[in-house]
């Protein structure tokens, strides 16, 4: 249901994502893992054509482009079947809880408005801040807020919901009701990339780690497989230094 | 010194009175065209539109670098000398087309640094839900830059109520112009013109009331 076919991105000289091929299952959950500055979040990024990618193909649902040839509808297209969860929450300050999860239903899907809130109430329950409705990001905390974040998300109904390091600007008190909202929607088998430096959630929810390096898959497997039996030299430092700190 | 001729200058409002709604009304519709002016010219700025985008900064450096006073001299005796069809322009047509120029040249630089001051991590967030950029202008960046500008804006418009004075050169008789003749005719110089200047006064300061108003409810969302 999402395929990547050589796709490609370039900084000026810099090559931050070289030729990367994968495909994800629907309902599948993917935990990208890998040194900082190896082109993880620049994946999530080039999906939602955040970033334009250089070169490559990318399907999502039914939808097939080549990223030279995507026209403004295509890219339109492929941003609405595929949501994003940003680190720093980016919650439309303007607006509350309800309006920050509605927005998208009213504005990019035309929801008539009765509707649009009625199905943003629904998922503020999901989230368990259906009392935070009429409240501001500033008045929240960053775990409310980034709740809200993945709430707008889910709202999207998109194919795929994309977390780019969701719980990294969170202070760690609020790490744990993030991270719980996530295994809540990963047990709906709602399909998700996650790029995390979370262990434990990637050992405990994802069906598939993958191992990014220098813009290159470099391994990637069950869970199981990656933390316990890694394979490539690269893996296995990158995994000896991080579970120094964080153990699984 | 004498004393003040206070019943000439009770007798005197009623009179100023009447001249006040065209006071307004040039600033008013000055205010509106200005606004729409100068936001079109901030979006070009932001965006860099080619050829609009340099056009736009000789305007600004042009209508910024003059004296108002300058420019409606220009608009009023200036062009109908060039362009024998703008023998038309009246001096209240060419007191708003003034007014208009030179105020939105630099209410376009305060509503540019105000777009670009929206954080750009929600620009990204609207466009990840698939938002045009028209969408997110109107629904994310321009609300919130409007709150960040309106200080500034609301100085402009109180500096353009002031402004309006100038059109008694072209001679429309608005509140400055009709203040003018009044002292002329009874030599009460100091009576007629503070009379006048505290009707400008009142004016400003029922503006600044309504500022504190727009501000309070403007920052509503960012109070913790």
């Amino acid at each position: 249901m999402i395929k990547l076919s050589s796709l490609s991105k370039h900084f000026g000289e810099t090559v931050v994502l070289d030729e990367i091929d994968l495909a994800i299952e629907e309902g599948e959950i993917v935990v990208i893992i890998g040194p900082s500055g190896t082109g993880k979040s620049t994946l999530l990024r080039c999906i939602n054509f955040l970033e334009q990618p250089t070169a490559g193909t990318m399907t999502v649902g039914d939808l097939t482009v080549d990223v030279n040839r995507a026209s403004r509808a295509d890219i339109l297209s492929m941003r609405r079947r595929t949501a994003f969860v940003f680190q720093n929450y980016a919650l439309f300050a303007n607006k509350t809880a309800l309006q920050n999860i509605a927005e998208r239903l009213l504005v990019v899907d035309k929801w008539p408005k009765e509707k649009a809130y009625q199905r943003a109430r629904e998922i503020l329950d999901q989230i368990g801040l259906a009392d935070k409705a009429d409240a501001y990001p500033a008045s929240m905390s960053g775990g409310q807020q980034q709740r809200v974040g993945i709430g707008r998300a889910m709202a999207a109904g998109a194919d795929v919901i994309l977390f780019d390091e969701p719980t990294s600007s969170l202070d760690p008190e609020w790490v744990e009701e993030v991270l719980g909202l996530m295994k809540q929607l990963a047990s709906e088998r709602q399909t998700m990339m996650v790029v995390t430096h979370e262990m434990s959630f990637a050992r405990d929810v994802a069906d598939r780690v993958i191992f990014i390096d220098g813009g290159h898959i470099v391994e990637q497997g069950p869970p199981g497989d990656i933390f316990h039996n890694p394979k490539d030299p690269r893996t296995k430092a990158f995994l000896k230094k991080i579970l120094a700190t964080s153990p699984v | 010194m004498d004393v003040l001729n206070v019943e000439y200058m009770l007798g005197l409002v009623p009179v100023l009175l009447r001249y006040l709604p065209l006071t307004l009304q040039l600033a008013g519709i000055g205010m509106v065209l200005a606004l729409i002016l100068a936001c079109l010219f901030a979006v070009v700025r932001v965006l860099r539109i080619p050829v609009l985008n340099q056009l736009t900064i000789v305007f600004i450096s042009f209508f910024r670098g003059t004296p108002l006073l300058v420019q409606l001299f220009l608009f009023y005796y200036g062009l109908p000398q060039l362009f024998s069809a703008l023998t038309v322009i009246d001096g209240i047509t060419a007191t708003i087309m003034g007014l208009t120029m030179h105020f939105s040249a630099y209410m376009a630089e305060s509503i540019r640094a105000a777009i670009v001051g929206v954080d750009r991590s929600q620009t990204e967030a609207a466009l990840s839900i698939g938002m045009t950029n028209g969408q997110l202008m109107r629904r994310v960046v321009l609300p919130q830059a409007t709150r960040v500008a309106l200080p500034t804006l609301m100085n402009y418009f109180i500096d353009m109520i002031k402004a309006t004075s100038l059109a008694f050169t072209l001679g429309v008789t608005e509140l400055m112009g009709a203040t003018q003749k009044e002292a002329a005719g009874s030599f009460l110089y100091f009576e007629a013109f503070i009379v006048a200047a505290i009707m400008y006064w009142i004016v400003v300061e029922l503006l600044s009331k309504l500022q504190n108003y727009l501000e309070t409810r403007l920052n509503k969302a960012y109070n913790r």
